[in-house]
């Protein structure tokens, strides 16, 4: 449901083909766009307004079976690319965002600027549920004096490190996951493993493009990316920035990257072919990578812990919009669709990856494996992943600055630009995206 | 008199009169009113949906419009910052680039193919639908068999190439390769379409003119030339604007030859002003700018169309 959508960098609006064909089949399953809250006969009709898959059908009817007077209805937009022009129109018209709003993680950042659209759920007594979630999850919605929260935080893109175990065989490396996983501590690590790798000639490249590395590496750096808490653009001071770049770069240099495009048609065809050896995987990947091997790869593919601390890759969250006309009512579901309960039958009905600790921890989110990966704990990885990343403030155009850096990597990768021009129209790019 | 011959002259009485009067008054209604109404559904469906997005486009254009909602009214800031912009002047340039490959090719082979299909051959009702069969194509499927006909690793084209030990080009990064490749979908897509249009243009054409050409010893290649062409001439112009109107809009086929992505490559090698009005209105959700950039589209297309008519009337002084 999150991050789909951007598979390449976060935010990086990535039509798939696929998605762009069928986009026109399912533009029409939008729904109404009238007030959704209505009472009538002392009933309380509770609008959520979604995208892609929640999950949460049975909540829905758990809900409204324990709480009488409620009734609940859902309209789904399949597309995150059509749902947020959508919610844009719902927001500055004022009426039609209904009672409960999903927001994926890069609109939140960019609608947190200007947070008096939304609720303050603090005034609905969300404060006591901040243990319900992941710290940094927690904080992406609050504003930064504190003072006003705008959602709960639903799922996580929580990531690990996929990795084709015949290719780690052939260059004598291990394959046992929790040693591979052992290999690579840090990202310096990862870099001389992949250097092992490519000079046993197994005729694949290490990893399959360096966009969705330089933007794990970024995370780990400490509490701020491109912008401050002021939003002040601080990407060429902030030495988290150039660190997570040069980390990228080496690894350029060194020959690691596959140079693929995602979602191109060789990309897809890697997975099978096995033309890279890892890939960094967030839990929606899995299945990706399943589709495009096949089944006649079953086993091939493994999944290790990610190196250095953590990793996610976006993830949404649940909001009240202030035209709700019913927001004490829509706060409650929402605060029991994003309760660790809810996160754990959301996990179950469609594999939305919770952000909520005690339901990272709930049998069936840790004792999850995955049998085409060789039965990996997957749950266990990916909780260990999410639980570990430190809290990263993001800012409202971190993802137009991200973009800019992002295609200034590839630019190097296609040996368009060397490192150095690459970095100054990085930062010139950045600068023009953020100042517009 | 009688109250009849009364009525016969017209006189009639006062309430009479009115009551004509009224009658006259409905019926010049029907008469000049009625028609606006028959055709007042285009009209208003025009005006709905056609003429308020454009006004209020334009609208949009003068307010800072972002994610967040309007605002207020900056004036000409969005323009301003356009006209600075190196990203829309990249992506103009782009744009016009593509429209020479993908047009001038695609109007050429259409004139060949119209021509050849104009002939007696065999299987001509086939040859003349087949033509028809890449217009009917879904736009999806072509960017999906041309983004693996111009795959860098596995793409047939490379392999071509590589007969040849030329390449393998990697079609995506550079300005040249992405362009041919973006150019030869659309000439793929349209070549039959245009050659249609043609070939119904050439078969009004008279054949007694090609039997005095004949006669006066002109061969196919100067009957062509000299009787073929300047008589399709409107159909010509016709298909020259559409192309223009067309390539001014590219979309779907870079960005899909991308795979979806709207900055169209590294360094914004085949991003078309379209794309970047999409890329400024839905992925970065600044909506007064990207309207600002939809307008600038709509200005230059009008002027390329006006510059396309002009230069038609130019041609026809000059042959005629």
């Amino acid at each position: 449901m999150s991050t789909r959508w951007f598979p390449g960098r976060p935010g990086l609006l990535k039509i798939s083909v696929a998605a762009l064909a069928v986009a026109g089949l399912i533009a029409g399953c939008g729904g109404g766009d009238k007030d959704g809250a209505s009472s009538e006969g002392g009933t309380i009709t509770l609008t959520v307004k979604t995208f892609s898959q929640f999950g949460y059908e049975d909540l829905y009817t758990q809900y409204e079976a324990s709480h009488p007077g409620i009734k609940i209805k859902q309209e789904n937009i399949a597309q995150l690319g059509d749902y947020t022009p959508k919610l844009q129109q719902w927001l500055t018209a004022g009426s039609g965002a209904g009672d409960v709003v999903a927001l994926e993680e890069g609109i939140l950042v960019k609608l947190m600027a200007k947070p008096d659209q939304f609720v303050n759920l603090l005034d609905y007594d969300a404060g006591s549920l901040k243990s319900n979630f992941l710290d940094w999850k927690w904080n992406q919605a609050l504003t930064t004096d504190g003072k006003k929260l705008i959602g709960l935080g639903t799922d996580v893109g929580a990531q690990g490190m996929c990795y084709r175990t015949d290719l780690f065989a052939k260059a004598g490396l291990p394959t046992e996951r929790d040693k591979v996983g052992a290999l690579w501590p840090s990202w310096d690590d990862y870099l001389a493993t992949g250097k092992k790798l490519t000079a046993a000639n197994t005729g694949a490249s290490f990893y399959d493009s360096s966009g969705a590395l330089y933007q794990n590496i970024l995370m780990q750096q400490g509490d701020t990316t491109y912008f401050d808490r002021d939003n002040k653009l601080i990407v060429d001071s902030n030495p988290g920035v150039r660190k997570a770049w040069d980390q990228t770069v080496a690894m350029i240099d060194a020959g690691l990257s596959g140079k693929l495009t995602t979602w191109s048609p060789q990309w897809n065809a890697g997975f099978k072919k096995g033309t890279f050896a890892t890939i960094p995987c967030p839990a929606w990947m899995l299945g990706i990578i399943q589709d495009q091997a096949g089944p006649g790869n079953s086993g091939q593919w493994d999944v290790a812990r990610v190196p250095g601390e953590g990793a996610v890759r976006g993830g949404s969250f649940l909001a009240v919009p202030t035209q709700s006309k019913h927001p004490k009512e829509a706060a409650e579901l929402a605060k029991f669709l994003t309760s660790p309960d809810g996160q754990t039958a959301a996990f179950k009905a469609k594999n939305n990856f919770p952000s909520s600790p005690a339901a990272i921890d709930s049998a069936a989110v840790s004792g999850a494996v995955n049998k085409y990966f060789n039965n990996a704990p997957v749950g266990k990885i990916f909780g260990t992943s999410a639980k570990s990343l430190k809290p990263v403030y993001l800012g409202p155009d971190n993802q137009v600055v991200g973009d800019a850096i992002g295609d200034a990597l590839t630019a190097i990768e296609q040996g368009k630009l060397k490192p150095g021009e690459a970095w100054d129209k990085a930062l010139s790019d950045a600068k023009r995206a953020a100042g517009k | 008199m009688t109250t009849l011959e009364h009525e016969a002259r017209g006189e009639g009485t006062v309430v009479d009169r009115r009551r004509r009067a009224r009658a006259g008054a409905w019926s010049r209604l029907d008469l000049h009113g009625s028609p606006y109404l028959f055709v007042a559904p285009f009209f208003v469906l025009f005006a709905a949906f056609g003429l308020f997005p454009l006004g209020y486009t334009v609208v949009v254009s003068l307010h800072k419009w972002d994610l967040t909602g309007d605002a207020g009214l900056i004036g000409f800031e969005n323009y301003s910052t356009l006209l600075a912009d190196p990203d829309f002047w990249n992506a103009l340039l782009n744009t016009l680039g593509l429209l020479v490959l993908a047009t001038v090719p695609q109007l050429l082979g259409a004139l060949i193919l119209a021509a050849l299909l104009n002939r007696p051959i065999r299987a001509l009702l086939f040859f003349r639908l087949g033509v028809l069969i890449p217009v009917v194509t879904s736009v999806a499927a072509v960017a999906i068999v041309f983004g693996q006909l111009y795959g860098r690793d596995t793409g047939l084209v490379n392999g071509l190439l590589h007969l040849f030990s030329v390449g393998p080009v990697d079609w995506q990064a550079s300005r040249g390769g992405s362009w041919v490749a973006v150019a030869s979908m659309v000439n793929w897509r349209w070549t039959g379409y245009n050659a249609l249009i043609y070939l119904a243009a050439m078969q009004s054409i008279s054949r007694d003119l090609y039997e005095a050409a004949q006669i006066d010893g002109a061969g196919p290649v100067r009957q062509f030339r000299s009787i073929t062409v300047p008589l399709i001439r409107p159909a010509l112009i016709f298909t020259v604007v559409m192309s223009t109107i067309g390539g001014m809009q590219l979309f779907t086929e870079p960005l899909l030859f991308g795979q979806g992505d709207v900055s169209g490559g590294s360094l914004r090698q085949f991003q078309t002003i379209a794309m970047y009005m999409f890329e400024q209105s839905f992925q970065n959700f600044d909506y007064g700018y990207g309207s600002a950039v939809a307008v600038v589209i709509f200005l230059l297309t009008v002027i390329a169309g006006v510059v396309n008519a002009v230069v038609g009337r130019m041609v026809r002084g000059g042959t005629q």
